[in-house]
């Protein structure tokens, strides 16, 4: 192995593999760097791109025309339904995202800063395990856990409380956003949590802050991006969530996920189904650049003062 | 105090583990309906579902899909990964970008506008449709995970190699692709598995030819079947499975380079 290296670049390798560089290497980048641009562009950019193309088409006779009108921007912006729906999605996952981001916190303060290395790593990785079940089938059995008689509201019948109504309305959704983005956030809080320098801690307890004074002084300040970005996550992912509001929501009334599920299906109005869809974007577009404004903005701040 | 905050940690993690626990116990349960107290053992849901063909058939497509969508997801994302260590070059940041976007943004919204421009262009209703947009989906995730195996490669390897008389492609093969290898193997499973678990793309654009997950979403939007717990107790057991195979690889890689520095 090593002597034919040798042996090649004692022939004067060197001299052929610069001579025939520019066409092979034109070829190697081809090769390599080339189906990112070519898949990419052709299957993710452009369909994004036609999606918004789509949203001034024409629908006639149940046909598909392409067209410039703006009357499916005026039919979804001035139907009260598609703002209820639009409200409806922004507070679940609004909720979502607080609620997933206060209840992961200790837990991730645990995790991060109270507990032995081994005991860190077994907690990440059993974090990780829901990632690769189906939430599909997750969501479904939150289902049957907390119907009328379900698990839950039979062991809370053994107390004498209840039954509840727990699918089928707005607590439901939540539910399901929470299984879906509640790892997510957790996991990114330990990361954020164990980046803190340990020093910064011990100093805090030396200069005489107790427990909570630490996690509000240091360890929140500390951890900040880290919350910031993962409670964002949280928002888009519950946000744009179908099965949460199908499942564990009813459906009625919709969310706009479910709204553009509903545009698709009933007879091809793939136009307002766009309409919806670039809303969603926007929003998204909007709160994840405020987001990393939050973030950047306020860390270069905090190079200079330093 | 500190037994409170264990408390509390032991609660969340009930939370996030009881649909699975609770999904995987019931999947062994006789009921029909999952209520208390639990029922006879047995695997009469397993049984269901095997002597189902439709759900044979849509696992075979699932698996169809898996399989292809790694290969090709890892290829391009190995190649990208690739451009982005070694060279310098104009837009190399939205090169980066258009790589790494498309898990930021919601797949219901990835899948309207799959099934928009794919049946605009006689692409959409089958399995191939499935694979493109999957290949979208997951090359980001292969992607990232060659890109941190690179940027531990040692920067004299490669000029070893040129310094050798390799070009282009022949360092590629054997330097860049064998250092490489664990992060590959590990970007074939864990697209695999992301593929396998993908429904909202799939139901969008998979036409009649359902894969696994959406049947279960038809069923689950249908009515109440145990069946489901057992087909996500079977599938959760093979995406593990190949998420542990790909750490096996990437750990049991490391224990051998260390042993060799």
């Amino acid at each position: 192995m090593a002597k034919t290296k040798l042996d090649r670049a004692g022939g004067g390798a060197l001299e052929t593999g610069r001579a025939s560089g520019s066409a092979s290497r034109r070829a190697f980048i081809g090769v390599f760097g080339g189906p990112l641009v070519f898949w990419q562009g052709l299957f993710f950019v452009a369909p994004l791109i036609f999606m918004f193309v789509m949203t001034f088409w024409a629908v006639r006779n149940y046909q598909l025309s392409a067209d410039f009108t703006l009357a499916n921007w005026q039919a979804i912006l001035a139907a009260d339904y598609a703002w209820d729906a639009y409200l409806r999605s922004a507070l679940g996952a609004g909720l979502a995202a607080g609620i997933a981001t206060v209840v992961a916190f200790p837990c991730a303060y645990y995790l991060g800063l109270k507990t032995t290395p081994r005991v860190r790593i077994l907690g990440a990785c059993l974090i990780m395990a829901p990632f690769f079940t189906s939430f599909l089938v997750r969501t479904y059995t939150w289902r049957t856990m907390l119907g009328d008689e379900g698990v839950l509201n039979a062991m809370l019948g053994w107390l004498g409380l209840g039954p509840f109504q727990m699918i089928n309305n707005l607590f439901g959704s939540v539910v399901g956003y929470l299984t879906l983005v509640m790892p997510l956030v957790l996991l990114l809080q330990l990361f954020s949590i164990s980046g803190i320098d340990r020093r910064l801690i011990e100093a805090a307890h030396n200069l005489g802050c107790n427990p909570f004074q630490t996690v509000f002084r240091v360890i929140i300040p500390g951890a900040r991006n880290g919350i910031v970005l993962a409670a964002t996550f949280a928002f888009v992912l519950s946000f744009g969530d179908l099965i949460s509001p199908q499942v564990l929501g009813g459906s009625n009334p919709p969310t706009l996920s479910i709204l553009i599920v509903d545009q698709v299906r009933g007879g091809l109005q793939w136009p307002r189904a766009s309409v919806i869809a670039v809303m969603m974007v926007v929003t998204l577009g909007v709160l994840v650049s405020l987001a990393m404004a939050f973030v950047y903005g306020g860390s270069t701040k905090r190079a200079k003062r330093a | 105090m500190r037994f409170l905050l264990r408390f509390y940690v032991a609660i969340v993690f009930v939370f996030i583990f009881a649909p699975i626990v609770v999904s995987f116990v019931f999947s062994f349960s006789e009921n029909r309906f999952p209520t208390l107290p639990l029922t006879a053992f047995s695997t009469i849901w397993y049984e269901k579902v095997l002597a189902e063909p439709v759900f044979l058939e849509s696992f075979r497509r699932s698996l169809i899909v898996a399989s292809v969508t790694s290969v090709l997801s890892t290829f391009i994302g190995f190649g990208a990964a690739y451009m982005d260590y070694r060279y310098r070059f104009f837009g190399q940041k939205f090169y980066v970008a258009i790589g790494m976007i498309p898990p930021m943004i919601p797949v219901l919204i990835l899948g309207v506008a799959m099934l928009i421009f794919l049946s605009q262009v006689g692409l959409s209703g089958g399995l191939h449709s499935v694979i493109i947009a999957h290949v979208v989906l997951c090359t980001p995730f292969a992607m990232a995970l060659v890109r941190l195996k690179l940027s531990q490669m040692p920067d004299n390897l490669e000029a070893a190699a040129w310094n050798l008389g390799a070009n282009e492609w022949r360092s590629m093969r054997m330097v860049v692709v064998p250092f490489c290898w664990p992060a590959i193997l590990a970007a074939i499973f864990i697209t695999a598995a992301i593929s396998l678990d993908e429904f909202a793309i799939a139901w969008f654009v998979s036409g009649l030819e359902e894969t696994l997950p959406v049947r279960v979403l038809n069923l689950v939007a249908r009515q109440s079947s145990p069946s489901v717990n057992a087909i996500g107790s079977f599938t959760f057991t093979l995406s593990l499975t190949l998420v542990v195979l790909a750490q096996v690889v990437l750990v049991a890689n490391q224990r051998r380079g260390e042993k060799k520095a």
